[in-house]
């Protein structure tokens, strides 16, 4: 017993050597290489984070972050005994499960579409359609909405009405949502045609032959072949919940519609950068990152649990 | 190889097939609608298009509003930033992600699991908003084009994706090379970057996509109009309905004013969006590959 750990402690101590020799022999690996980033990942991700006190202090800026007064969770209990957080918190909750639930299910059923068309030129330009609102940028998508669904706009137009829907509380999930499926799923897709594409072709000409129909096809392999990138991606973006994004939410935002259109990351921005109080801003932020890295460890551990041990 | 194959449906299938082309047809059409509605009433007549929509007769048609876009400063300068905004990022980034995904991707590197907690953390935790905003701040970068430049020059999720496309390039190329005497920057110039073209390829589509169309990192640290990207322009004319200056200032009545702006919208979108969508499908052949790349580990 004894032997075998003093047989690992000089195995410890071989490699401890043997790896200063590795470091030495391959020093640019570490001074060219990983240098670069390591100090954008210090400088820009990490010292942030030591700027979360502020979360916990009536920041001063001349005080600085270690010098200003200490308040403890006294930001927390404010906002969360506040009934426009809470409001807040379930607005960026229902827009993101919301919009999992109906945003995930278009670009499988769009992939497996896709996959039926056989004249591969056809396939292709139907892709490069599909794809281009991807590439339209946020404020000009934002745009086009508010264009669309203004009192003069096209959509009331065609309905013989002139309702403004941007300042409608109720329509705000909505025009979120289907906003984001026309700009995203055909995007999306790409994942699942690619691997439908690698999907076995024997395995299909197999199924034909037994004399299954195409519903049969598509129900008992072509699914089965993206069951696994399916799992993987819903549970990644159910992980994502929690960190859905400012520049949309706020570029569809008007006074009117705040009820609904509020979320925590634009709250964030409202107190924090544009009414300057810093210290309650970082606490409602801190918070949401605290329950967006309980999510990700769980989803994680969920990942690990169907495959095989490997997380991401 | 499915061009050539024929397989013959049976009559069931058919049917099939029908409902899930005119599925398929359908959201080809609510793609495109909107696409084609916003190219045509940018060729409108503002009165025309305010009180009756779209028209096909051509006396209806105008390049009014192109002028006024075209001739407007802002849109131009809005243009010209961007795009070396976009450009010095993607370089920047690209050969930051690139370096650091190298070692990285070398089972026998010391330290390696070291770094990639380092790196993974910051993926899922990070200060947020306002400490981003103060550091930021006290380093004197408000203002400048490094605010939007350099914090998220480095970019964990790609450094995954190189890093998975090196490792699936033989280790003999090293072995060669070293046996040559080659130092590994030398390596990494001469044999790892030409045979990885397609991966940079796709990194800095994304670099280059994601800086030409975010607008928040600009709005909150470049407050000088000179300095301000497209996307801030755009924002200022699409969401906060505000034409810049020189647009409109010609037309006297506000209630003409008023249309001519939210004409002039269309001609802006179009202006604005035409690049991306032209040069995109050049780089379609790269979006599969780099999806591929992206699958194996995510």
């Amino acid at each position: 017993m004894k032997r075998m750990q003093k047989q690992t402690r000089a195995m410890g101590k071989r490699t401890m050597a043997s790896k200063l020799t590795y470091v030495k022999k391959n020093w640019q690996l570490y001074v060219f290489f990983l240098m670069p980033a390591l100090i954008l990942t210090i400088i820009f991700r990490y010292l942030p984070m030591g700027g979360l006190l502020i979360a916990f202090e009536d920041y001063n800026v001349i005080k600085g972050v270690f010098g200003s007064t200490w308040v403890g969770l006294e930001y927390f209990k404010r906002f969360l005994s506040s009934p426009d957080f809470m409001n807040y918190l379930l607005n960026t909750l229902k827009l993101s499960i919301y919009g999992l639930l109906w945003g995930f299910p278009v670009p499988i059923i769009l992939a497996l579409l896709l996959n039926q068309i056989r004249k591969q030129g056809i396939k292709k330009k139907i892709q490069l359609l599909i794809y281009a609102p991807n590439f339209v940028s946020v404020i000009v998508l934002c745009g086009m909405v508010r264009m669309f669904l203004s009192p003069v706009g096209p959509l009331n137009k065609l309905l013989g009405i002139s309702t403004n829907w941007m300042t409608m509380p109720a329509a705000f999930r909505t025009i979120y949502i289907a906003s984001g499926i026309w700009q995203g799923a055909g995007w999306a897709s790409i994942m699942y045609t690619a691997a439908l594409s690698n999907a076995s072709k024997e395995l299909e000409e197999a199924a034909r032959m037994d004399g299954a129909n195409l519903l049969q096809q598509i129900w008992y392999v072509e699914l089965p072949a993206i069951k696994d990138i399916i799992v993987i991606q819903f549970i990644l973006q159910a992980g994502n919940i929690m960190s859905i994004g400012f520049e949309k939410a706020y570029a569809l935002q008007t006074d009117m519609n705040l009820p609904a259109s509020e979320i925590l990351s634009t709250y964030v921005y409202r107190i924090g950068l544009l009414n300057g109080d810093y210290g309650y801003s970082t606490a409602v932020g801190l918070f949401n990152s605290v329950i967006n890295v309980i999510l990700l460890i769980f989803v994680n551990w969920v990942v690990k649990k169907l495959n095989d041990g490997e997380g991401l | 190889m499915n061009g050539t194959r024929k397989i013959k449906y049976s009559r069931t299938d058919r049917i099939i097939l029908g409902i899930a082309y005119v599925f398929l047809g359908v959201f080809v059409l609510s793609i495109l609608i909107p696409l084609i509605y916003v190219v045509l009433a940018s060729f409108m007549d503002p009165t025309v298009l305010n009180n009756q929509g779209l028209s096909f007769h051509i006396k209806d048609w105008t390049l009014d509003a192109y002028r006024r876009v075209l001739e407007n400063d802002m849109i131009w300068r809005g243009f010209l930033n961007s795009f070396l905004y976009s450009i010095a990022f993607t370089v920047i980034s690209v050969f930051v992600t690139l370096l650091a995904a190298y070692p990285m991707s070398k089972k026998e590197f010391v330290g390696r699991k070291f770094f990639n907690v380092i790196f993974l953390i910051t993926m899922f935790f990070g200060g947020g908003m306002i400490p981003t905003f103060i550091l930021i701040n006290q380093l004197h970068m408000v203002n400048t084009i490094w605010a939007i430049l350099i914090p998220g020059a480095f970019n964990v999720w790609n450094m995954i994706l190189a890093r998975t496309y090196y490792q699936s390039i033989p280790q003999e190329l090293r072995e060669a090379s070293a046996i040559d005497g080659a130092t590994e920057i030398q390596h990494f110039f001469k044999v790892m970057l030409p045979v990885c073209k397609p991966i940079i390829a796709v990194l800095a589509l994304w670099s280059f996509v994601g800086m030409w169309n975010s607008y928040f990192d600009a709005m909150i640290y470049l407050n000088d109009a000179n300095l301000q990207p497209l996307q801030l322009v755009l924002r200022s004319i699409l969401v906060q309905n505000t034409p810049q200056p020189g647009m409109i200032a010609d037309i006297q009545s506000t209630a003409e004013m008023a249309k001519v702006a939210e004409q002039l919208k269309y001609a802006t979108i179009v202006v604005s969006s035409l690049p991306l969508l032209v040069m995109y499908p050049f780089f379609q052949k790269y979006f599969d590959k780099g999806i591929m790349v992206g699958s194996v580990k995510g």
